[in-house]
């Protein structure tokens, strides 16, 4: 059964425990915030996940999207879900008040999708291509384009999306051939066809805002020439209500694997208005400024799979008698004890918990940074901020989205055959967690961005903005009483990453084939050192806490624990990457195209 | 007209509770603690009858540990105005509660006061009625409708053969049944501006009230565990089991 209550007290730690939130709260815009504010958003987000999102997830999955005629209907419930979702003011959460929006920060923001994520991965893919949108049109539209669409956004009454790819074109944009025509108003006039555009047609919101990339008529060959445009699904009339049926229309909408209930549409633009959206050319710009944020979320989808994943295996894993513990009977009045008795399922439990709990942390980690970037007046800091966020977000886009996959596997490994059936629901988080690791860049082109654009980056600054903590909490505490065998741990995935760096940036320098065919692997090395930090961090605080924790002792017990379980079983699948890295592009490279 | 509304920190209805091993009580140390589900329904009424008009102003009170002051906020993100924390570290029994609530309600003047019919933790049932006895006002029991026409308030109360409706004068007082309504999800909005809505905080003392227990708690067990069932063969060895094992016919 798909069981989900959210993980508040861990969320809680993350938020306050681990990061800090005053560091937050102390900057301009955190005025009207507290701690506890904090938490009752959080509450109530849980509430609406569990108790809306949560009851559509499987039905929406098993009814998927209706296509007829140009129109898309989503999923029964579906409708009503997103009016209450969007009346109770949780698309607004992190906008700007001069919007309409409630100006709360990113990391509140990201702990709230965890839990729609956890609860109706498909669901919240509809408000979240909107918070891009408005993300890029926040950034880079014209006061006038703000004006009219921005606050249409934040209050949910019309959505947004992306449209980038076309068919013969995903991961290459340079490739792309929607044009874009200047009209002697200013506007311009959108031809060409998009494929697999989420959101891009459904019955959720009175207009959808397409945010298009296309090529101006004179504009140079290539990623130089591409350009960002605004284009309707109604125009907007003067008093801002939706108008005239603009040139766009969905042809049809993809049946695929899992996230059935979001609607994957095919458009088709035909002479529709749009409005250039920051600089001629400077299209892809344009939409990369909200990537950071954009990757950290689909990273969160990751997540919110996995703690899924596990709460449902826990519960099922408590249940199914099968079989003796090696160490005797552990029910004798039971037929059989509950499989949770057997080691190779508590490894299989914990493993997918040490994940879920540290990508929680590392999300935490850079969605502070996110907050930091946008609020620090101070120059220094901000680019502290800026550097961190670019270092690490193709490491949580990847890292995270692979290990949604895995532990959604895992999760339904507890459940044994069962778990392949329909009924239990859990089937359904593996077929919804796949998708995440394509779209917003596929995974192998996170790890090209890693070790070609963001190693590199201003001679080595990004990368030392996480070098530098580790290596100093390294120092600092690998004598400590309480935590150091765990640091220790750390310090030898450490080792094993800054070896792999140096051969990276010496053998990738020569021959980028080189730092091509290391790529994926050196992204997992630094995820999986990166999420041995957090714990290492997590257990430090958990050690100093307990003994006067009281309420709170089952907690930091269990921290304690699940951060040992990570250094001793996950950690040490690091060390081994260092040798496939370093190994090189010989053997990929041998052979002949004709020998595959 | 005034709205007064009680509002119990109880421990959260999805916790399975678990009874302290010296058997002082049940285990309430970082366990998750929410608002009782009927007084829920009290706030929401509450904020209705301000939405319609009929109530000017709508006052959530809570009696216990400072952190009550979270279940009056989780009031105000509905919708109440303002909240008045009763702080005290003491066990409240029924009566203690129903004393405060006295002393409140003098100093208030509300022309309405809900509260839930009863609290999750120890399905009590008896605040409602103390209160209305104290103060000398009608009471209208597990309403599952409330019509206010001028002076007059009518209860449609759930009772044991179906329904009955009673007419009470105002002021009076109303507990809740589950089906008066279903209580809303907190707006985003409404939770950020709940954080600058006033709440004033008192003492038992302040009030003129002596808090402490009148009954003493001996001891607290959990359930007998239930014994595994038997399948039988005949209706007539059901027959005779009943008779000779369980003895009810
Ligand atoms: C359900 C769904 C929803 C989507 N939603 C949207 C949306 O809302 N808006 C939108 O614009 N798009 C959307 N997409 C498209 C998605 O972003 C693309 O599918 C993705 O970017 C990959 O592009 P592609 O499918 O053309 O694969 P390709 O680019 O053809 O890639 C094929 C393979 O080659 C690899 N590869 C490609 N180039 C390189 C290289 N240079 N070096 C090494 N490896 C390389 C890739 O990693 C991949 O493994 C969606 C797709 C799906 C399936």
């Amino acid at each position: 059964m798909q069981t989900y209550k959210a993980p508040l007290r861990d969320m809680r730690f993350v938020l306050h425990e681990l990061h800090d939130s005053r560091r937050i709260l102390a900057l301009p815009g955190g005025e009207e915030l507290s701690p506890e504010l904090m938490d009752s958003v959080l509450e109530e987000a849980a509430k609406i996940s569990e108790e809306v999102l949560l009851p559509l997830n499987a039905s929406g999955d098993e009814e998927g999207c209706h296509y007829e005629n140009g129109v898309v209907r989503t999923p029964k419930g579906f409708k009503a879900a997103y009016d209450l979702f969007r009346d109770a003011g949780w698309t607004s959460l992190a906008c700007d008040p001069a919007y309409g929006g409630q100006g709360l920060p990113e990391i509140v923001n990201k702990l709230v999708e965890e839990m729609s994520c956890a609860t109706n991965l498909a669901f919240g893919l509809y408000p979240g291509l909107t918070h891009g949108a408005y993300l890029a049109l926040r950034d880079h539209g014209s006061e006038e384009l703000k004006a009219r669409f921005l606050p249409k956004m934040v209050d949910g009454t019309w959505s947004g999306t992306m449209c980038l790819t076309e068919a013969h074109c995903g991961t290459d944009l340079g490739q792309l051939r929607t044009r874009a025509v200047p009209q002697p108003d200013g506007s311009y006039r959108v031809s060409g066809a998009k494929i697999f555009i989420s959101a891009g047609e459904h019955d959720l919101t009175e207009n959808i805002v397409h945010l298009v990339l296309a090529r101006m008529p004179d504009a140079p060959a290539g990623v130089r020439g591409i350009s960002l445009f605004l284009v309707p699904k109604f125009l907007p009339t003067t008093e801002g209500a939706p108008g005239a049926r603009n040139g766009v229309v969905c042809t049809a909408i993809e049946h695929k694997m899992g996230i059935r209930a979001s609607a994957t549409c095919q458009l088709t633009f035909e002479d529709a208005t749009g409005w250039l959206v920051g600089a001629p050319n400077k299209g892809l710009a344009a939409m990369f400024t909200m990537m950071n944020s954009e990757r950290l979320s689909v990273g969160i989808q990751g997540l919110g799979i996995a703690e899924a994943a596990y709460q449902s295996a826990v519960a099922y894993a408590k249940e199914r008698l099968q079989g003796r513990s090696l160490a005797g009977a552990k029910r004798p009045d039971l037929a059989a004890d509950p499989i949770i008795v057997h080691p190779d399922i508590r490894r299989t439990l914990l493993t997918i918990r040490a994940y879920a709990e540290g990508c929680r942390a590392l999300a935490g980690w850079v969605a502070q940074a996110l907050d930091l970037m946008e609020r620090e007046s101070d120059p220094a800091a901000r680019e502290a901020a800026e550097d961190f966020t670019a270092l690490m977000t193709p490491v949580v886009k990847a890292l995270f989205t692979d290990i949604g996959f895995e532990t959604a596997s895992l999760g339904m490994q507890v459940y044994g055959g069962h778990g392949y059936i329909r009924d239990h629901g859990v089937e359904q988080f593996v077929r919804d967690a796949r998708i995440a690791m394509l779209y917003e860049g596929t995974n192998g082109v996170q790890a090209l961005d890693l070790v070609g654009r963001k190693l590199p980056a201003h001679a080595g600054r990004s990368l030392r903005r996480f070098f530098h903590p580790v290596a100093a909490f390294i120092e600092a505490k690998k004598d400590d009483a309480a935590i150091g065998p765990l640091v220790q741990a750390l310090a030898k995935g450490f080792g094993a990453l800054q070896l792999a760096t140096a051969h990276i940036a010496e053998r990738g320098q020569r021959d980028a084939e080189e730092a091509g065919a290391a790529a994926t692997e050196y992204l997992r090395l630094f995820g999986l050192v990166a999420l041995g930090f957090m714990w290492a961090r997590s257990a430090e605080i958990a050690a100093a806490k307990l003994p006067a924790a009281n309420g709170d002792a089952g907690f930091y017990r269990t921290k304690l624990a699940t951060a040992r379980f990570y250094m001793e079983r996950i950690l040490p699948n690091a060390f081994a990457l260092l040798p496939a890295i370093k190994s090189g592009k010989a053997a990929m490279m041998a052979l002949d195209e004709a020998d595959f | 007209m005034k709205l007064l509304v009680p509002v119990k920190r109880v421990v959260d209805y999805n916790v399975k509770v678990r009874v302290r091993a010296d058997g002082s009580g049940v285990e309430t140390a970082g366990v998750k603690m929410s608002m009782n589900p009927f007084d829920e329904i009290a706030v929401e009424e509450a904020v209705r009858l301000k939405e319609k008009g009929v109530a000017s102003e709508v006052v959530a009170v809570s009696l216990g540990v400072a952190a009550c002051g979270e279940t009056i906020r989780t009031a105000l993100a509905m919708g109440a105005d303002r909240g008045i924390l009763v702080e005290t570290d003491a066990e409240l029994q029924p009566l203690a509660v129903a004393k405060l609530l006295r002393a409140i309600a003098e100093r208030e003047k509300p022309g309405l006061i809900i509260l839930g019919k009863q609290a999750i933790d120890d399905d009590m049932n008896a605040t409602g009625q103390m209160l209305a006895a104290l103060l000398g006002w009608p009471q209208g029991t597990f309403a599952s409708k409330v019509e206010i026409a001028g002076e007059t308030i009518a209860v449609t109360r759930e009772i044991d053969g179906g329904l009955e409706t009673v007419s009470l004068s105002l002021p009076a007082i109303v507990t809740t049944d589950l089906r008066l309504n279903e209580p809303r999800y907190a707006s985003l909005p409404n939770i950020m501006k709940a954080r600058k809505k006033p709440i004033e905080t008192l003492t038992p003392a302040a009030l003129g009230v002596d808090p402490a227990p009148r009954l003493a708690l001996v001891t607290v067990v959990e359930p007998a565990k239930r014994q595994a069932g038997k399948k039988v063969g005949s209706v007539a060895e059901l027959v005779a089991k009943l008779k000779t094992e369980a003895k009810v016919i």
